[in-house]
């Protein structure tokens, strides 16, 4: 079997290179250019985290002027000099503020910090494989998020400013160097910024697929794999398929900024210039290119969370997860539907109604698989044993705000709701809950659960339970309301409220939530706090196996080298969810059957 | 000052909590890590029940604050409007029982299903019979969505009623343009490179005999009360949005792609305001879509008038081609007459091709 014998070779190779690299590894190849998947892992991590405070801040800074229009703080002049005269933030940082948080949380946080992290770390691990299929491009695709990362700051500081149209960069705004002053040197580094970033992220999905379907260990049957493998699989096929798309959206954007094509300009006459030459454009081309990455980018965010959450769900419900097929079929259905719906985000652009009638019905679709989902994972709590470990807390919590978020996706699905909601406050609350912060718990808990196996210490307890509970009300406390805000039809991306006769009676709520954000901002800073110092200080792990988990990952030594498992990797005899069974508490998948042990 | 003063707060309440989740620790190792685990799992267990309360306290508390101030809380300014509303009740029925009933579950199950010694937990990994039920009723509930929605949709994206008043509207970085088309109720032909900000701000070709009666005006909009108005829908430079707040509806302007939009207004600007106990009270018209660094100021106003007061403001207005060519003003001419000069009229079509020529320069 050619198979077989492949994975025998790479076995023998892996431990060569193990044994070879031990004395050899600098601080360098260790820590830098390290090709280890784990040490690539952590480095994604870190870099979204650091991307994560960023963004973060940004809001708070946003915030801020949201929150209080009149007021003038005198230090943020010093920080931000002309972008904050008179202690007041001008619209222009504002709407730069805005954009770079949206394009920073979306790629460089939820997609690069959470899927680069953990199909990294998981997917050598879970499968039982020593190493990605190819470390050296899995360096890469770090390396160029990193660089990615470094031009996309540039940007910052720049004299005109970082790009300020908002993430979606909808031309003709972002293709007109005179349309705003963001458009001009901030563009083209957010272009190359992105461009640089698809590349990681294409480099990464590759790796990632070829992995899962060539490297399992012995008796690791596709059907045997956890769910987080599973969807970090969907995931990389998503991104596969879609960011070449948006890539594509791109240049065409850099041909029409820089070498006079046409693609999305047409009619257009710029105040301060006159009209301009270009004729027979489309600007709603873009925005098809840029959604139809944009739309299952949203469930390359959300997928290797609900992946996560249904492992960790089980494991500390002490019982396997509920509907095994049925969470891999509503997985599949959810991927394949995400490629149908992009233009839901497109019902206002003059589209043909009975085209958007279309994306209505599949959209509402997707609602059937994402359902299956939940009445899945409230079936696993149901007579468990529930241990409330912080990344436990962090999935029952992305649980809840799944449900809460993917309930307005409904409404807005439905084109003749958005049709007044689209764009409005309601659209702000639907996505930062499903999306943004469920994701965010999905790392979260990710992060709690898999920490121990990252550093060989255990993150403090305490710290994680009010890191939670804070995050959690706070989440409901800040995005609630917008609800309320955007059935008034208060609209997104305003700097100021105050001169709208239909929107300024939203003050004390828009000080309130400003001030929820800055106590959550706050927060966040305590995990840091806790992630840094237990990375160094924390408890020791004692247990190789501390959840009492399944999956193979918790085979190996509490720290494990590069090639993961000193000796022969494990042969896996069962899925990875014998949980409860026959009474046993768990019963790792590498554990042969036994012989009067009943089938799941 | 007193930002390096709530600095230093901040990072000594910072401290604190750290040190005090670092003693906890220490404490844990002394009872034994087994019995403080139990504990943190029972007090997470209740706490699970706590945030279930006050979560529905909190939505009841934000819904009295709040629900007073959208616009759900008078009755819709326009027919489409109307239908809208009832959407949004069937929805927010369908979608608040599935929220209520699962987020109860999810909270409920994890707080009775906490650890337990002697639980023996059920070894539950599959039914059929359930993944259907729930495959099904989903799939029920939202085709009865899908059909409401799309009947609704069709009726807002449908043709206009025929007796439908046509404006259009023309955004810009960053305000709204207005086009009457006058007395032959159909719009001149216009061509984006004619575009004078000064005296022709949408490009009209005067050469089209439609053209001459055009009206353009600025951030003010006038329709009639009960008349449906059809709105044709573009751009000089970025992509725009009309968002018509208190109609619930809003459509894109886009450059280069006219699109349209209609609606039926069902009460005046005055009726609003009695409405609504505001005396400031407008119809707004809103940017909805990022249009640039003025993108939130960029306001428009409707207003919803009778026929009598409207047909007055038309009376008023003066056809744009006048202003681009204040000398073949017909009021213009009588006032140059009178004071006895008769100046000699180049013929109307050499005039505005000149125009063409040099706004194509």
């Amino acid at each position: 079997m050619s198979h077989e014998a492949a994975l025998h070779a790479h076995e023998s190779h892996g431990h060569d290179d193990h044994g070879h690299h031990e004395h050899h590894d600098t601080f360098l190849t260790k820590y830098v250019f390290s090709q280890d998947h784990k040490m690539i892992a952590k480095q994604f991590l870190i870099t979204g985290m650091v991307w994560a405070v960023l963004g973060g801040l940004m809001s708070v800074l946003f915030r801020l002027q949201l929150g209080y229009p009149e007021a003038s703080f005198p230090w943020l002049e010093s920080i931000l000099g002309k972008w904050a005269k008179g202690g007041q933030i001008t619209p222009e940082a504002y709407y730069a503020l805005v954009t770079t948080h949206g394009t920073v949380l979306v790629f460089f946080v939820l997609t690069a910090g959470l899927s680069g992290t953990f199909a990294n770390f998981l997917i050598p691990l879970q499968i039982g494989a020593r190493d990605m299929a190819s470390p050296f491009m899995n360096m890469l695709s770090y390396w160029f998020f990193f660089t990615a990362s470094i031009v996309m700051l540039s940007s910052m500081f720049v004299e005109t400013g970082p790009f300020s149209g908002g993430w979606t960069a909808y031309p003709p705004l972002s293709a007109l160097h005179d349309a705003s002053p963001g458009s001009k040197t901030g563009m083209d580094l957010w272009i190359i910024a992105m461009a640089l970033f698809v590349v990681s992220s294409l480099l990464g999905g590759l790796n990632y697929i070829a992995t899962i379907l060539n490297m399992r260990t012995k008796g690791m049957s596709m059907t045997r794999l956890p769910l987080t493998i599973w969807a970090l699989f969907f995931t990389a096929v998503l991104g596969v398929l879609s960011f070449p798309v948006l890539l594509s959206g791109l240049i065409l954007l850099i041909f029409d900024r820089n070498f006079g094509t046409s693609f999305y300009l047409s009619d257009i006459f710029v105040n301060g210039v006159g009209a301009l030459s270009n004729e027979g454009g489309s600007a709603i081309l873009f925005q098809h290119l840029f959604w139809f990455l944009g739309h299952p980018e949203v469930y390359i965010i959300l997928l290797p969370a609900m992946g996560m959450v249904s492992e960790i769900m089980s494991v500390n419900s002490r019982k396997p997860i509920f509907g095994y097929m049925a969470m891999l079929g509503s997985l599949f259905a959810i991927a394949v539907l995400a490629f149908l719906v992009w233009a839901h985000h497109m019902f206002v652009t003059g589209l043909n109604p009975f085209l958007g009638s279309v994306f209505v019905l599949l959209t509402l679709l997707i609602a059937v698989p994402s359902a299956i989902k939940v009445f899945n994972w409230l079936t696993t709590l149901w007579r468990g044993n529930i241990r409330f470990t912080p990344g436990m807390l962090f999935a029952i919590g992305f649980v809840s705000l799944f449900i809460s978020g993917g309930l307005t996706g409904i409404w807005l699905g439905n084109a003749a709701l958005d049709i007044h909601l689209h764009d409005t406050y309601f659209v702000i609350a639907h996505f930062h809950i499903v999306m943004g912060v469920a994701s965010m718990f999905g790392m979260f808990a990710g992060v709690y659960h898999w920490f121990p196996k990252m550093y060989g210490r255990h993150l403090n307890n305490s710290l994680g339970y009010i890191h939670f509970w804070v995050t959690m009300a706070g989440a409901y406390l800040i995005f609630w309301p917008m609800h309320y805000q955007g059935l008034a039809g208060m609209p997104r991306r305003y700097f100021d409220f105050s001169i709208w006769e239909s929107f300024k009676q939203f003050a004390d709520l828009n000080r309130f939530i400003s001030t929820v954000a800055m106590i959550v901002f706050a927060t966040q800073i305590l995990f840091l706090i806790n992630f840094f110092y237990s990375i160094f200080k924390g408890r020791k792990v004692t247990d190789p196996n501390p959840w009492k988990s399944n999956t193979l990952e918790w085979t190996t030594p509490i720290n494990p080298g590069h090639g993961n498992w000193p000796g022969e990797i494990p042969e896996v005899h069962r899925w990875p969810y014998d949980y409860g069974k026959d009474g046993v508490d768990f019963i790792p998948q590498d554990v042969p059957v036994g012989e009067h042990e009943s089938s799941h | 000052m007193n930002l390096y003063l709530s600095v230093a707060i901040i990072t000594l309440i910072f401290v604190v909590i750290f040190q005090i989740s670092k003693a906890s620790e220490y404490v844990s190792i002394l009872k034994g890590e087994e019995n403080s685990r139990k504990q943190n799992n029972k007090i997470n267990g209740f706490l699970m029940i706590v945030f279930l309360v006050l979560g529905f306290v909190g939505i009841y508390v934000c819904n009295e604050l709040y629900f007073g101030k959208t616009l759900l809380a008078y009755e819709a300014a326009s027919v489409q409007g109307d239908k809208w509303d009832e959407m949004f009740w069937i929805t927010l029925v369908v979608t608040g029982v599935v929220f209520v009933a699962t987020q109860i579950i999810l909270f409920w199950f994890s707080y009775k299903y906490q650890e337990d010694e002697n639980r023996k937990v059920f070894f539950f990994a599959h039914s059929t019979k359930l993944e259907l039920i729930w495959t099904a009723i989903p799939a029920i509930t939202l085709t009865v969505l899908v059909i409401f929605g799309l009947r609704n949709w069709f009726y807002f994206t449908g043709d206009a009623p025929k007796n439908a008043m046509v404006v259009e509207v023309t955004g810009k970085q960053f305000g709204w343009i207005f086009r009457y088309p006058g007395k032959d109720a159909v719009f001149g032909k216009k061509y984006y490179r004619n575009i004078d900000p000064a005296t022709n701000s949408v490009g009209i070709i005067w050469d089209d005999k439609y053209a001459q009666d055009d009206i353009l005006t600025e951030q003010t909009m006038y329709v009639v009360k009960g008349q449906p108005v059809k709105l044709i829908i573009g751009s000089r430079d970025v992509i725009h949005d009309v968002g018509l707040t208190a109609f619930r509806l809003k459509m894109d302007a886009v450059p280069g792609i006219p699109t349209t939009m209609w609606f039926t207004p069902k009460f005046t600007t005055k009726e609003m305001r009695e409405k609504t106990g505001n005396p400031n009270y407008t119809y707004e018209i809103s940017c909805d879509q990022m249009c640039g660094n003025g993108h939130y100021s960029m306001k428009g106003i409707i207003e919803v008038v009778e026929q009598e007061e409207y047909d007055l403001w038309m009376a008023k207005q003066k056809a744009q081609y006048y202003t681009a060519f204040p000398e073949k003003d017909p009021d213009a001419i009588k006032a140059a007459e009178a004071g006895g000069k008769v100046n000699a009229e180049a013929p109307v079509a050499k005039d505005s091709t000149a125009k063409v020529a040099t706004a194509k320069m």
